[in-house]
């Protein structure tokens, strides 16, 4: 994979079940999501996005579109762990992908520690980002214990090793999802507080 | 006068850590908050804008063809087949009633599908022929067509003269003449305008992403021409406005539109790059300021002299130049507006507006009074501090100017400073460090709230009701607080509904007004209730009880004092010498605003105004197209709001200030103030920095490169900048 995992493209095809010939047409195909653990068979318009399967078909609004062209980030998901911008994802390509959206990030009924840090620190304002903040910054914070670099990692740092998630790190990393209220330094408090 | 200043240090913020967790702070980080665009009723509909592709003109044909053969196709709306709206003040929201074009991007037609991808592709495939005629879109200093307005936002007078403006600077002995400019700025909430909108049985039920649903729905009842009690407009959660939502926007009026016409609920969720051209900009400016002191650095004589754009739709004209009516003594002052209603998008509010424009270049040009004068920055404005505001002779309420800069500098350790330009270095990084002051008027309006108490399994719950909106100020939080304490009952206790018109009537959230104007509504309705309860003993009955209040009556229509919040920003910079790439290294805050009800949310508020005076200052921007008469920059990618990684350490803290000519909350409103002056703030930095004056907003590298002459000549222009030196 890339280093920069919100710049993937689809991932490979999947070995599950082809879509069924009876429910698709040149322009539909029936696919399966993974979302949060359980699966959900849709019959898609090939130009439905993740995002949109998501909002339209599967009701799970906590993932937001703020642009619709990858450039704010508020889309953000986790696809198979890596975080991607949900906008721009043809859904049909993501037939049986484990897809972890905002809603899934809780377990056991209990917050997840990053959403608890965002609460404790004030990390949102009108809260429309947030989902993407959310689940970029747990994308950001495997992606640098996986030992990816970033544009701030010293050339120094021994290829392949955890970065270890500095204040800088988590700027750069977190600089691909806008937050126009500007609670960035809320927001780099937060995780700080998560992987501190 | 400064009764916060006589006794040592001041109350300043920590980090909020006692204050109370925004309230629906949990429904936002599980993604469960609703927003506008995210309820679905049952055949939902979908709804895509189809904009104007010329800059003035007519429209003379729309084939819509091609988009209703588009499977899902349900109808594409145009000014032929539109319902006909009423005229209601504002001409924006007049669409599709009529064949004209008054800018590029005006909506032209709607299409409407059973799904957003059908929708999408109809509005791609709507054939829109025009009679396009000359347009005009570029603001020019010298515009043919500029006037002065009667009056400009906020009802403020386009044009005042105090005393003799033209001897007195010219007999100053030290005097600043410099013109600074501003391209357009856009709003840019991450939650773009959105409605969903339904009709039953003749009424009409929205959700709408707005600043104030109450004005929505008085909007929408002159619009359609019926009751507005037939109208329910929700705004629950909003994802930002900042002044492009505090008025209605055409989404409203085409969701509206489109399921009348269609008899399905319609949603539409405007695409991110047409809300330049529909959800109004901070207009283009040129501002020319002159002063004029005495060898002490006191002004005798200000000029602030501002040129802007309006539209052909309706009439808006940013206030700038009115900061420089109150901030410092002036004994001869004049102050100008000139507007020009050009072939654009209309201007509206965006954070601070007037404000923030205005005290970018009142303040720049205070920096360089200070130069000129040989005097430190901060000194110089507190010689010029008034006990008075100039423009009305009024006394303040309280004032704390000085305060706040001098608490300040003691906190950015601003005595250590070496004035001179170009004085510090790191390697290639020149850095500097600059100061400006801020300020904002409190504004008020009148408000209505309820208050009930009921019985609950655990005791007696209470119920605070208004049609505010939390905009991601952390208004729910604070009225909860409002009552807790009208109450005397903990916070727990205490449920809030607003954003809806079901509930009581309430003004916009705008103006810095909501806490204030909301909260006294709901003080006043909890004292009520307080006292009601006391009646009964005490003791709820099994009915429960209920108060009501309304403002209108309290809210004094003209005070014997000026009541403003005030502040000061300090920046500190680092330009790349080779690159001429400006970045912040701190930023810190200190206010005045009365009483701050929760310390984590107010922080957040400050930064978050400061952040957007950091984008205003460096990175955003955005270009006139004269051939296409369009905004360039419409889109994320292309306009430049700050990202994480533009932003290092930053500070607000604020001064305990008691004011008892405010009103029951004590506040004097802190949602803008942290974006007025923050540019100013950077700017001085950077000439701090650098010895290059840039006096064109934002300051990107090639501007500082432009003006030096390339890294070569960096140093000859340090020796000193001039009040002349303008940016190439």
């Amino acid at each position: 994979m890339a280093a920069h995992p919100a710049q993937d493209g689809p991932p490979p095809p999947d070995s599950g079940p082809p879509p069924s010939p009876a429910s698709s047409s040149p322009t539909s195909s029936t696919v399966t999501l993974e979302v949060n653990g359980t699966s959900h068979r849709l019959t898609l318009d090939h130009r439905t996005t993740v995002l949109d399967a998501l909002r339209e078909h599967l009701d799970l609004t906590g993932t937001k579109k703020g642009c619709d062209h990858a450039q704010c980030g508020a889309c953000t998901v986790l696809a198979d762990g890596r975080r991607v911008n949900s906008c721009l994802l043809p859904a049909v390509a993501y037939d049986g992908v484990e897809i972890t959206t905002v809603e899934g990030l809780a377990g056991g009924g209990a917050p997840h520690p990053l959403q608890r840090a965002f609460l404790d620190r004030d990390g949102l304002q009108c809260g429309y980002c947030t989902p993407g903040q959310l689940c970029s910054a747990v994308g950001a914070i495997a992606e640098a214990a996986e030992g990816h670099p970033s544009h701030v990692t010293p050339l120094s740092a021994p290829p392949g090793a955890p970065v270890p998630l500095s204040p800088d790190e988590i700027r750069e990393r977190m600089s691909g999802n806008l937050c126009r209220c500007g609670a960035y330094v809320n927001i780099v408090a937060a995780i700080e507080d998560v992987t501190r | 006068m400064n009764p916060a200043g006589t006794t040592g240090p001041l109350s300043a913020a920590d980090d909020g850590g006692g204050a109370p967790v925004r309230l629906e702070g949990l429904l936002k980080v599980t993604g469960a908050a609703r927003y506008a665009a995210e309820h679905t009723p049952p055949g939902t509909a979908y709804a895509w804008p189809v904009p104007a592709g010329v800059a003035r003109g007519r429209v003379v044909a729309v084939d819509t063809g091609r988009a209703m053969a588009e499977p899902g196709a349900l109808a594409v709306l145009t000014h032929e087949n539109a319902p006909r709206l009423k005229e209601t003040g504002d001409a924006t929201l007049l669409v599709l009633q009529d064949d004209r074009v008054p800018h590029r991007g005006w909506y032209v037609a709607l299409a409407v599908a059973r799904t957003p991808e059908a929708a999408r592709a109809m509005a791609g495939a709507v054939v829109v022929s025009y009679e396009p005629e000359g347009h005009d879109t570029v603001l020019t200093p010298d515009h043919p067509g500029l006037y002065v307005p009667d009056k400009v936002n906020a009802g403020f007078p386009g044009s005042r003269e105090r005393g003799d403006f033209d001897a007195a600077y010219a007999g100053a002995a030290v005097r600043v003449d410099a013109t600074y400019t501003l391209t357009g700025l856009h709003n840019h909430p991450m939650e773009p305008h959105a409605t969903t909108a339904r009709w039953e049985d003749g009424r009409l039920f929205a959700h709408d992403s707005s600043q104030g649903a109450t004005l929505v729905r008085e909007t929408l009842a002159g619009l359609f021409g019926m009751d507005k009690r037939l109208i329910t407009v929700v705004s629950e959660h909003v994802g930002g406005g900042f002044g492009c939502k505090g008025t209605p926007r055409p989404q409203v009026v085409l969701a509206a539109m489109a399921a009348r016409h269609t008899g399905l609920p319609v949603k539409l969720a405007l695409p991110r790059a047409q809300l330049a051209a529909v959800a109004g900009h901070r207009p283009p400016m040129f501002q020319r300021v002159r002063l004029g002191a005495g060898g002490d650095g006191v002004i005798s004589a200000l000029a602030h002299e501002v040129v802007t754009q309006t539209s052909t739709v309706r009439e808006f004209v940013e206030q700038a130049a009115v900061p420089s009516r109150v901030m410092y003594t002036s004994p001869h002052s004049r102050t100008v507006h000139r507007a020009v209603a050009l072939d654009v998008p209309s201007p509206s509010w965006m954070r601070a507006p007037g404000e923030a424009s205005g005290m970018y270049a009142l303040e720049c040009a205070m920096d360089e009074l200070a130069g000129a004068a040989g005097l430190d920055p901060v000194e110089l404005r507190i010689r010029n501090d008034t006990a008075t505001e100039p423009d009305s002779g009024k006394p303040y309420s309280s004032r704390h100017l000085v305060e706040c800069l001098r608490e300040g500098a003691r906190r950015f350790g601003w005595a250590a400073r070496d004035p001179r330009p170009r004085s510090r270095a790191e390697g290639r990084l020149l850095l500097g460090t600059g100061v400006a002051s801020a300020n904002y008027p409190v504004y008020l309006a009148p408000s209505r709230a309820q208050a009930r108490a009921e019985r609950a399994a655990d005791g007696v719950r209470f119920l605070v009701r208004t049609d505010a909106t939390d905009i991601g100020t952390g208004a729910r939080t604070v009225l909860a607080q409002i009552a807790a304490e009208a109450l005397g009952v903990p916070l727990e206790r205490i449920g809030v509904e607003i954003g809806n018109t079901g509930l009581p009537a309430a003004p916009v959230a705008g103006g810095s007004a909501g806490t204030a104007s909301w909260g006294w509504a709901v003080h006043k309705a909890c004292r009520a209730l307080g006292g009601l309860l006391a009646e009964h003993g005490g003791t709820v009955p099994p009915e429960g009880l209920a108060t009501t209040a309304d403002t209108a009556d309290d809210v004094p229509a003209e005070s014997r004092h000026v009541q403003a919040a005030f502040g000061a920003h300090f920046a500190e910079v680092a330009v790349d010498a080779d690159t001429g790439e400006a970045r912040v290294r701190r930023l810190l805050g200190v206010y005045a605003a009365g009483r701050i009800l929760n310390a984590r949310t107010a922080r957040s508020q400050f930064i978050g105004g400061m952040m957007m005076g950091l984008g205003m200052a460096l990175l955003e921007g955005s270009t006139m197209d004269p051939r296409f008469g369009d905004f360039a920059e419409r889109d994320l990618a292309s306009y430049h709001v700050p990202a994480c990684a533009d932003v290092r350490d930053v500070e607000a803290h604020w001064i305990a200030e008691e004011d008892p000519h405010l009103n029951p909350v004590g506040g004097k409103g802190i949602g803008e103030i942290g974006i007025v002056g923050t540019a100013a703030a950077i700017a001085n930095a950077v000439h701090h920095a650098t010895g290059v004056r840039v006096r064109d907003l934002p300051i990107t590298p090639d501007k500082l490169l432009g003006t030096a002459g390339g890294p070569g000549r960096w140093s000859g222009a340090a020796s000193g900048s001039t009040a002349h030196d303008l940016p190439t």
